[in-house]
């Protein structure tokens, strides 16, 4: 199973013609995603390695049955992409670009939300991938293998230090959600789709200051999750009201600190790990009891 | 970005929102003459700092007169406000104040929409307005497709108890707010206090407005103009020129990493494994994917230039990054240091981990540099960079 990405997922790539585009369709080709379609309305007609180059997303669709779209498109046009791709009725937009107006997220979270079943993953994040499976974004294939971990995560990095040091276990799906102030998909909606995954048994939870998500997480966990939960927190040392690299990133007076999201996680007895290598640590404990 | 007060009201004025006249100086002299030019008082002298509680620290007073508004500000130049040291003072004419009320647009995470806040009591900060009178405080959602139309400000005035004398124009002043809020695309726009006057005028008193930095790309024009170097660390300065994304902290280990995420994680752990030794994270510096020479050797050298930095941990995990790229711009930054005749003067502990570490490993070895060390594991290396720096500042090594 895996959640929202499986071996049959059909993959768009908005923005294919483009460097990244390029770079990443043939990353996620190579580690076995089936790639369909790109879309460029100045390119239409066109291929990259083969694959066709199609103007708009309905039209991708109709001709290749795609039920994913990667978005790598700047940010000044990534709002009407998105837009376009919940119009064309999407089920999953991937959203990976990073510096996108937080006025133009809102909107198009929003506006998918009133018109559509899309859900959105992003903006700037890593994308997902269900090992062995398929890779919608960025995240590298070749560090980790297919297993029964679900991972979340806010950050990119982080997310491939944890399916490396997990790499003997294996993961179900892995989601990048990303860093900003306004994502698509929340760690509550993966710690829902895992919990009700039959090939998670577990889930790795990776949270930064900034916000209040992983401490609304922690309630739904309480409430909704019986697998085990393992989570991480970074940003203890972070000072107030400085972005730390992502938009997201910022602790704002009292709120949003590490502490308060690693005591919330604790009171509901999620164990959390001090550095990333004992987060691995306490799920391989979970695991294989050793 | 937050801006100051008078950039957030002359913002607020932009769009059409009713405020005071104003002038912003750095010197007595130019207080006495701004007040002058608003018709010699009454005037308000406000400290220009980004952070609450001006008032309570003396920073904000009343002068009746063009030399009390010298005076004042004599005393408020210069002076601390919660570590903030006051360059400028605002002189806006003093308006007869009726009654307070609170008002302001943000970016409501929690909801992924906005949130317009209102209250008919206001005088005093948010915080408190909202412990204090939460019964007083209307909170409406806003829709960021919909948006603010005369019939949602109408909506806002009304929950807010404002009254019926004064609504139509306080509906005026929210709309128009709403129009700072998604024109200058901010995500904090606050109005506290919105006044009414004796005479039934509604004025903004004072303003905060904090801007979204991705969208400077819009706002060339009002998001470069506001931007304030002076108020920021000036490595943070040259970093940013650089286009690195660097943050000055008070520690003595240097930190390079790839990835926001990884970065914040290495620095708590090397506050762990610093603990013990008594040093802690000077910095944080994101060099993002794919680090190029140059990239590693300008972060290196903004790094190698904050005089408290005893050591430097490079901890990268080779995503879409490949290890050996990593440990080629190392050897390169080393050569591009030597090019503009530096070098290399503290320890260097790098871990490479992920895409091709193996091979970024050998590149290293074979450098074979007597300053660089490497580490396997990210808490084995935060370990060593912790005892490093705790060792160069026992001997004082520059």
């Amino acid at each position: 199973m895996a959640i929202w990405l499986t071996e049959k997922s059909r993959v768009i790539v908005q923005g294919m013609t483009g460097s990244e585009g390029q770079r990443h369709t043939r990353r996620m080709v190579a580690s076995g995603t089936d790639v369909v379609g790109g879309v460029n309305p100045r390119k239409a007609g066109t291929d990259v390695d083969g694959i066709p180059v199609f103007a708009t997303v309905s039209e991708a669709m109709t001709e290749t049955g795609a039920d994913v779209s990667v978005v790598f498109v700047p940010p000044a046009f990534t709002r009407d992409a998105s837009i376009e791709a919940v119009d064309a009725g999407i089920p999953l937009l991937v959203v990976i670009t990073e510096g996108i107006p937080v006025q133009d997220t809102a909107y198009f979270y929003n506006y998918a939300r009133e018109q559509s079943a899309t859900r959105i993953i992003g903006p700037n994040c890593p994308g997902l991938i269900s090992p062995g499976k398929s890779n919608a974004g960025i995240i590298p294939a070749d560090i980790t293998k297919p297993g029964r971990i679900g991972l979340v995560s806010k950050s990119g990095t982080l997310t491939y230090q944890m399916m490396y040091e997990l790499r003997d276990i294996g993961f179900s799906t892995c989601v990048g959600i990303g860093g900003d102030p306004v994502v698509g998909t929340t760690h509550i909606d993966c710690l829902a789709a895992f919990q009700d995954d039959a090939e998670t048994d577990a889930i790795v939870m990776i949270g930064e200051i900034g916000g209040d998500a992983e401490e609304r997480a922690a309630e739904f966990i309480k409430a909704n999750v019986t697998k085990p939960v393992v989570g991480y927190v970074a940003g203890f040392t972070a000072p107030e009201g400085k972005t730390m690299g992502h938009a997201g990133a910022i602790v704002s007076g009292s709120s949003g600190t590490a502490q308060a999201k690693k005591e919330a996680l604790e009171a509901v007895g999620v164990r959390v790990g001090k550095t990333p290598s004992e987060t691995a640590s306490l799920m391989r404990e979970i695991l294989t009891g050793k | 970005m937050d801006l100051y007060e008078w950039q957030a009201k002359e913002l607020l004025a932009k769009h059409g929102v009713p405020t005071t006249k104003q002038v912003v100086v750095t010197t007595p002299e130019q207080a006495r003459a701004a007040a002058e030019q608003l018709g010699g008082g009454p005037v308000m002298v406000k400290a220009q700092v980004k952070t609450g509680g001006r008032g309570k620290a003396g920073g904000v007073k009343f002068a009746p007169t063009a030399d009390d508004a010298e005076k004042h500000a004599r005393a408020i130049l210069g002076m601390d406000i919660k570590g903030h040291t006051v360059h400028s003072v605002l002189i806006s004419q003093a308006a007869d104040i009726g009654t307070e009320y609170y008002l302001s647009f943000l970016l409501d995470r929690t909801n992924r929409a906005y949130l317009a806040m209102c209250s008919a009591e206001g005088g005093m900060e948010i915080e408190e307005l909202a412990v204090e009178k939460p019964h007083a405080l209307a909170r409406v959602a806003i829709d960021p497709v919909a948006g603010v139309d005369r019939a949602k400000a109408e909506e806002i005035a009304v929950q807010a108890n404002l009254p019926e004398a004064i609504r139509d124009q306080a509906v005026d002043v929210i709309v128009k707010l709403w129009d700072v809020f998604t024109g200058e695309e901010a995500t904090l726009v606050e109005v506290n206090p919105l006044v009414r006057t004796p005479d039934d005028q509604v004025l903004a008193l004072d303003g905060k407005v904090t801007l979204d930095d991705n969208a400077d790309f819009r706002h060339e024009d009002v998001h470069a103009t506001y931007r304030d170097m002076s108020a920021t660390d000036p490595l943070e300065v040259r970093a940013k020129e650089k286009n690195l994304n660097y943050v000055k902290l008070d520690g003595q280990v240097g930190i390079i990493g790839n990835g926001a995420g990884l970065v914040m994680s290495t620095l708590d752990v090397v506050a762990y494994a610093g603990e013990k030794h008594s040093v802690k994270p000077a910095n944080f510096l994101d060099i993002g994917g794919g680090a190029s020479a140059e990239v590693m050797a300008n972060g290196l050298e903004i790094i190698l230039s904050d005089p408290s930095v005893r050591s430097v941990f490079v901890n990268v995990f080779g995503g879409i990054t490949s290890c050996d790229a990593v440990a080629n711009g190392i050897v390169s930054a080393l050569s591009l240091l030597e090019g503009r005749g530096e070098q290399l003067t503290r320890p260097l502990v790098v871990r490479l981990d992920g895409n091709n570490a193996a091979e970024g490993r050998r590149i290293l070895t074979e450098r074979a540099h007597e300053l660089i060390e490497q580490v396997d594991t990210m808490d084995g290396a935060a370990q060593r960079a912790a005892e490093l720096a705790a060792a160069g500042q026992g001997n004082g090594a520059a």
